[in-house]
């Protein structure tokens, strides 16, 4: 019982944090608002109305916090092991080039059971294979695993681009032919009536499986455990008989895995097809989401659903203000949040670091 | 006009944003705090330059008077949008590469932001007169703006503040040993953001360049280099000299690229050239890295 209340409670100040550095962002975000003449208040209160407020935006919502449950997920894994993975967004990009590749070899014959799984492992395993080379680097080279995979990213694009113009892209156009039906990821909708004509699909259902997969292999695995001690201290891991570089170059590949995975709530779920910048920057929200929740794959949920409803709102909003004024938001939601939780660390136990 | 020259003065003027925002990184990270915030920062100073000039060209400036005070105006600018990077890092102590990120995404939502208030699109501004090359070619390029000459005095200037100043080394002390240098009576943290600071001056100085070179503001139109400027720093060996001959080294790639697109058959698919200044660096990476010393405390909170 009292072991229940300890961790309420400490669920409880682990969110509060976050919280208010949220409450903070808004009020900053405030200011320009009305500065242009625009009442911040009724602007919010539209945002998360038309957001939370009907089953069709909420459904937009969900669809919008799947894709950045999902690289939120990649960035959370590597974290664990004290790495950044700004190579999301590259991870991702490749991943839905490969899933719609797979999709479209194995062709409209192929049963279900069999292209649906097909398609979301060809992404993953794609993903994984992009971020082997950071991983590599990292762990054996020493190469700083930022600046590795921000390059990779730009190769990524430039990969990507080539191989859809040169030889996938439909006549005119930056996209692939359509998927067929079979790989395709069935929308909620017609499980769940109140989100009608909402995007929302069975993406949202694995992703949620995944994260509560992550969670139990990082906190009751060997694995896991030896990938957090890496991430806290590669020199007491080493010390402890850890192999750090493979653990280090594990989680990367894992990360790239679950980055690559990412793109099926788009390429399987939504519009069928592999295209061109499609990320549309999922994967550096991604970062932004992961931090929210500290790297807990279950606090990752609220986290990805915050800026899912932020996303979704700059359409809401887009008629009174330029619907980048959502972007700006999610950048000061970001750094108060790191300056929240700095200081509440420092406060808790004064780091020697 | 001889080839070899016309590439020479494309590489000097593609170079300027790079040296700039790599010098900008060397104040910073030699201090011992991460400056990812590189890109941001060229975004920041190309939407101020633009912005203060159309206004001043509005007002019947002459280009060349209102592209100086967009210059200035991108300067200050830069200072401020670092002195948010300074903030979090050095007086809370947070994550100075999440602080990056996150700076990254505010310049480039905040620049769009404003593009679309001010000039009512969300792609492009509209076109400033800024200083318009006189001569044509290698004179032409050379002072394509007044900011080609300004890197190549930032260059000078950095190497021998690094070298021959107090501030040189007060800022070198502090991103080695920042306990040890706060014992000899450094102000340890007076140094790191005056370090930051000027990251933001010279980062924003290569953002003006971009803009006025181009005559206009383009949303994203960083693409890239500052995270390009951030490995030529690691390159460079975090010495300004260094970075800066890694910045031309690049720029040099990228000048011989765009000569090859115009001028080579269509054998060579444009992507594929495209993507080869950046797999040059991370192969450059992989090979000198190992030999590249990082400023001992960087990343590192000063225990104050």
């Amino acid at each position: 019982m009292n072991a229940v209340v300890h961790r309420v409670r400490r669920a409880a100040g682990a969110a509060a944090l976050p919280g208010v550095a949220v409450l903070a962002a808004l009020a900053a975000g405030a200011v320009p608002l009305a500065l242009l003449g625009h009442d911040p208040f009724a602007l919010y209160a539209r945002l998360f109305a038309d957001t939370f407020g009907s089953g069709y935006g909420f459904g937009q919502v969900l669809f919008k916090a799947t894709t950045l449950l999902g690289t939120g997920l990649a960035v959370a894994v590597a974290r664990h092991a004290g790495l950044f993975n700004i190579g999301v967004e590259g991870q991702m990009a490749l991943g839905g080039l490969a899933s719609a590749c797979a999709a479209l070899a194995l062709g409209p014959a192929c049963p279900a059971a069999i292209a649906m799984p097909a398609a979301l492992l060809a992404g993953a395993a794609a993903g994984a294979a992009w971020a082997a080379i950071p991983g590599w680097m990292r762990a054996w080279r020493g190469v700083h695993e930022v600046i590795a995979t921000i390059l990779l990213n730009f190769i990524a694009f430039a990969l990507a681009g080539f191989v859809l113009i040169r030889y996938l892209a439909d006549f005119e156009t930056l996209h692939t032919a359509a998927i067929p039906v079979a790989a395709r990821l069935p929308r909620l909708e017609s499980l769940v009536p109140a989100l009608r004509g909402a995007p929302v699909n069975l993406d949202l259902v694995i992703v949620l499986a995944l994260c509560v997969l992550a969670a139990f292999v990082l906190a009751r695995t060997r694995w896991g455990f030896e990938v957090r001690a890496v991430g806290m201290s590669e020199r007491a891991a080493a010390a402890a008989g850890i192999p750090v570089r493979r653990r280090m170059f594990e989680a990367m590949v894992v990360s790239g895995a679950l980055a690559g995975a990412a793109a099926a709530n788009f390429v399987q779920g939504y519009k069928h097809y592999f295209e061109d910048g499609f990320t549309a920057e999922a994967g550096f929200k991604g970062i932004a989401v992961a931090l929210l929740a500290r790297s807990h794959p279950i606090a990752l949920v609220p986290a990805a659903l915050l800026f899912g409803a932020l996303d979704r709102g700059a359409f809401v909003i887009g008629g009174d203000v330029p619907k980048e004024f959502v972007d700006v938001l999610q950048a000061l939601v970001l750094l108060s949040v790191v300056v929240a939780m700095r200081r509440r660390s420092r406060r808790v136990a004064p780091e020697a670091a | 006009m001889d080839a070899g020259l016309l590439l020479f003065a494309a590489t000097l003027r593609i170079a300027v944003p790079y040296v700039l925002a790599a010098l900008g990184g060397w104040a910073s990270e030699r201090g011992g705090v991460v400056q990812i915030g590189l890109e941001g920062l060229l975004l920041v100073g190309a939407f101020t330059c633009v912005w203060v000039a159309h206004a001043a060209e509005g007002a019947g400036w002459s280009g060349g008077a209102a592209a100086s005070l967009g210059i200035a105006a991108a300067a200050v600018a830069g200072a401020v949008f670092a002195s948010i990077h300074a903030l979090v890092c050095i007086r809370f102590g947070a994550d100075a590469i999440v602080s990056g990120i996150a700076l990254n995404l505010l310049a480039a939502g905040a620049t769009k932001f404003l593009l679309t208030l001010a000039f009512g699109s969300a792609a492009n501004s509209s076109r400033i007169a800024g200083t318009s090359a006189s001569g044509e070619g290698f004179s032409g390029a050379l002072l394509a703006t007044p900011l080609v000459l300004v890197a190549v005095i930032a260059v000078l200037a950095c190497d021998l503040a690094a070298r021959r100043t107090p501030f040189g080394v007060r800022l070198h002390a502090v991103g080695e040993h920042p306990e040890a240098a706060a014992a000899a009576g450094i102000a340890v943290a007076r140094v790191r953001t005056a370090g930051v600071l000027l990251s933001g001056v010279l980062a924003a100085l290569g953002g003006a360049h971009l803009a006025l070179d181009q005559h206009q503001f383009t949303a994203g139109m960083a693409s890239g280099r500052g995270f390009i400027a951030v490995a030529a720093l690691v390159f460079g060996r975090w010495t300004p000299r260094g970075a800066a001959g890694a910045c031309v080294l690049f720029a040099a790639a990228e000048a011989l690229q765009i000569h090859l697109q115009a001028h080579a058959s269509r054998a060579i698919p444009t992507q594929l050239v495209q993507m080869l200044p950046y797999v040059v660096t991370l192969i450059a990476l992989v090979g000198v890295v190992g030999r590249a010393r990082p400023p001992a405390a960087l990343g590192r909170n000063a225990a104050t």
